[in-house]
């Protein structure tokens, strides 16, 4: 009974990482290192990262975002169609950038209290409340979990787009990007973006923004993802909207021997038998009873 | 020496200082002794007193560049009316980045270097015209030797002007207005070089390159280049930190009834920037800060 009692002063909010194992940690590298005769050194599996380009907007009618789609391990990249723009609500998106298993994992835990919410207030969510789920979180963990966010939704205050940074801070903007391609994004967006777009002038503006970052940044690639969120309700989710760098033309290119495809009937059959599976009726069933 | 004060403790600390001024004394000697013989090996290790991007522009019938006037002691801004981009001569334009003594150091020199090959009229490499392309290539030799002691020139560098051509025996020449063609070259601290349509140093490699590799054409007007530029230098300043909206550009190109290589270096001049989005003006939906809690 002792250890159950709950005062005001106990908290009931979890604690961030514990760092008890990173000695340990350290010293199981080092000593595989010394162990090992081999000229290559081991070391601690790296975390996928997103490199990335991630915008969002604001404009007359809602906010867009976009992304790029490439994940990168290291210098390699590991994924060429990755998804970086989260659901979190039926109005509201979130764009990821930063470790790839934080993002999703951040974006996935706010998205399932958002919904425990609405069932217990029975109203849409605010973007705001995904802002102060998400900024608490983060902060709870001093940054180690590497989630850098665009969050953009509609709600009953208006279209809005917020920049969440790993260690919890956020500020709200009429156009964000982030991520290693962010540089190039916001150059883009600092020469272009003015109030009043219309939805068809901030498609084009997110394209190229997210092009820029695809382009001149080595850690974003592949192909962009858009995602329109209008004041209306209405959700428009564009997979692989642009795909700038298809390689199916060079792969058809390719010339193969004919000897990888080969035909019906190359191969001769020297010989075949047939012996068909005993059915039930040529199988005496026998009744076992029960012990 | 004893001060006519009862206070003990004011005595001892007269007795302090007497000390620990002999003691400064007797060490700046012997350093002073010692640093003349390692007097000739200092080495640039960081620097100091810096200018942030410069950014070029190959248009047609010439070469931009655009740099801002600003020299920041780490984040201070030590000088707002710095000239960070030359013409030497009517030859050629240079403007770098980064270490502001360095870049000082350099400008003397390729200006005496100039003054002589133009004087004497012997160039090297057989050359009969100073271009910024040969530019290019020495500054290369001297920044990867300077380089290799350990020694550099802390400078980020884009030479701009025209290009080398062979004559018909196969010697380089700056060639004339038919053959030659604008030429932007860039030498990093290291001596790496790089020469092509759309160049830019320090921050502006991050900024202003992807603006200015999606607007590129063969035949951009110098009105398109400049506004390019000034677009450029623009968002430089709104999202470099150490940045200003003074700049000034510089410009060469060919004479139209000569053919003769011009240089020009524009007065500096303040970019016009917007701060009256209605976003920035007005808080959204009367939330405080940024709604969050």
């Amino acid at each position: 009974m002792s250890e159950q009692t709950q005062n005001i002063f106990s908290s009931t909010v979890p604690s961030g990482f514990s760092f008890a194992n990173t000695h340990r940690n350290a010293n199981l590298v080092s000593a595989a290192n010394a162990a090992s005769n081999k000229s290559s050194t081991v070391r601690l599996a790296q975390a996928k990262k997103t490199g990335t380009t991630i915008v969002g907007m604001v404009f007359a009618g809602g906010v867009i975002l976009g992304a790029d789609t490439r994940a990168t391990s290291g210098e390699e990249v590991a994924e060429k169609n990755c998804q970086k723009i989260h659901y979190l609500a039926p109005n509201m998106y979130c764009a990821g950038a930063g470790t790839a298993a934080d993002t999703d994992k951040t974006t996935e835990l706010i998205s399932s209290q958002l919904a425990l919410l609405r069932l217990d207030t029975h109203l849409p969510s605010r973007v705001v409340t995904a802002l102060t789920l998400l900024k608490r979180m983060l902060f709870r963990y001093q940054g180690h979990v590497s989630a850098a966010l665009i969050l953009g939704g509609v709600d009953i205050q208006g279209p809005h787009v917020y920049h969440i940074y790993p260690h919890g801070s956020t500020s709200k903007l009429s156009y964000a990007t982030m991520g290693s391609g962010s540089v190039a994004a916001m150059s883009v967006f600092e020469t272009s973006w003015r109030d009043g777009l219309t939805e068809d002038e901030g498609i084009a503006m997110v394209k190229r923004a997210v092009s820029a970052g695809v382009f001149n940044d080595l850690g974003s690639g592949s192909n962009i993802d858009l995602c329109i969120i209008r004041t209306d309700g209405t959700v428009d989710y564009r997979r692989n909207e642009v795909k700038p760098n298809e390689i199916g033309p060079l792969r058809a290119m390719v010339q193969r021997s004919g000897r990888m495809t080969l035909a019906n009937g190359v191969t001769p059959i020297l010989h075949s038998s047939y012996s068909p599976h005993p059915t039930l009726a040529d199988v005496d069933v026998m009744e076992v009873e029960a012990s | 020496m004893r001060l006519t004060s009862k206070n003990k403790s004011s005595s001892l600390a007269t007795t302090c200082i007497t000390v620990t001024l002999f003691v400064t004394i007797m060490a700046s000697l012997i350093q002073a002794t010692t640093a003349s013989s390692s007097f000739h090996r200092e080495h640039t290790t960081r620097p100091m007193v810096t200018g942030t991007s410069v950014v070029g522009l190959v248009y047609n019938g010439g070469v931009l560049l655009a740099a801002d006037t600003l020299l920041s002691y780490g984040s201070m801004a030590k000088s707002q009316n710095a000239e960070r981009i030359k013409a030497i001569g009517n030859s050629f334009v240079v403007g770098a980045s980064g270490e502001y003594s360095d870049y000082m150091k350099l400008l003397r020199v390729l200006e005496d270097k100039h003054l002589s090959e133009t004087r004497t009229g012997i160039i090297e490499d057989g050359q009969t015209e100073v271009t910024a392309e040969s530019t290019w290539n020495y500054l290369r030799m001297l920044f990867y030797s300077k380089r290799n002691k350990m020694n550099p020139y802390w400078n980020e560098v884009l030479v701009a002007g025209f290009g080398n051509v062979k004559d018909a025996a196969g010697a380089t020449t700056g060639g004339d207005g038919e053959t030659s063609k604008p030429f932007l070259g860039m030498v990093d601290k290291i001596g790496t070089t790089v020469s092509g349509n759309t160049l830019a140093t320090g921050f502006g490699a991050w900024l202003a390159l992807p603006l200015l590799r999606e607007k590129w054409r063969p035949d951009l007007t110098e009105g398109e280049a400049r506004a390019l530029l000034e677009d450029c230098m623009r968002v430089l300043f709104l999202r470099d930190c150490r940045a200003s909206p003074r700049i000034q550009l510089a410009k060469v190109t060919r004479d139209v009834t000569t053919g003769s290589v011009v240089t020009a270096v524009s007065d500096p001049y303040i970019l016009e920037t917007q701060w009256d989005s209605a976003e920035f003006m007005r808080p959204v939906a009367g939330l405080e800060g940024d709604g969050g809690w």
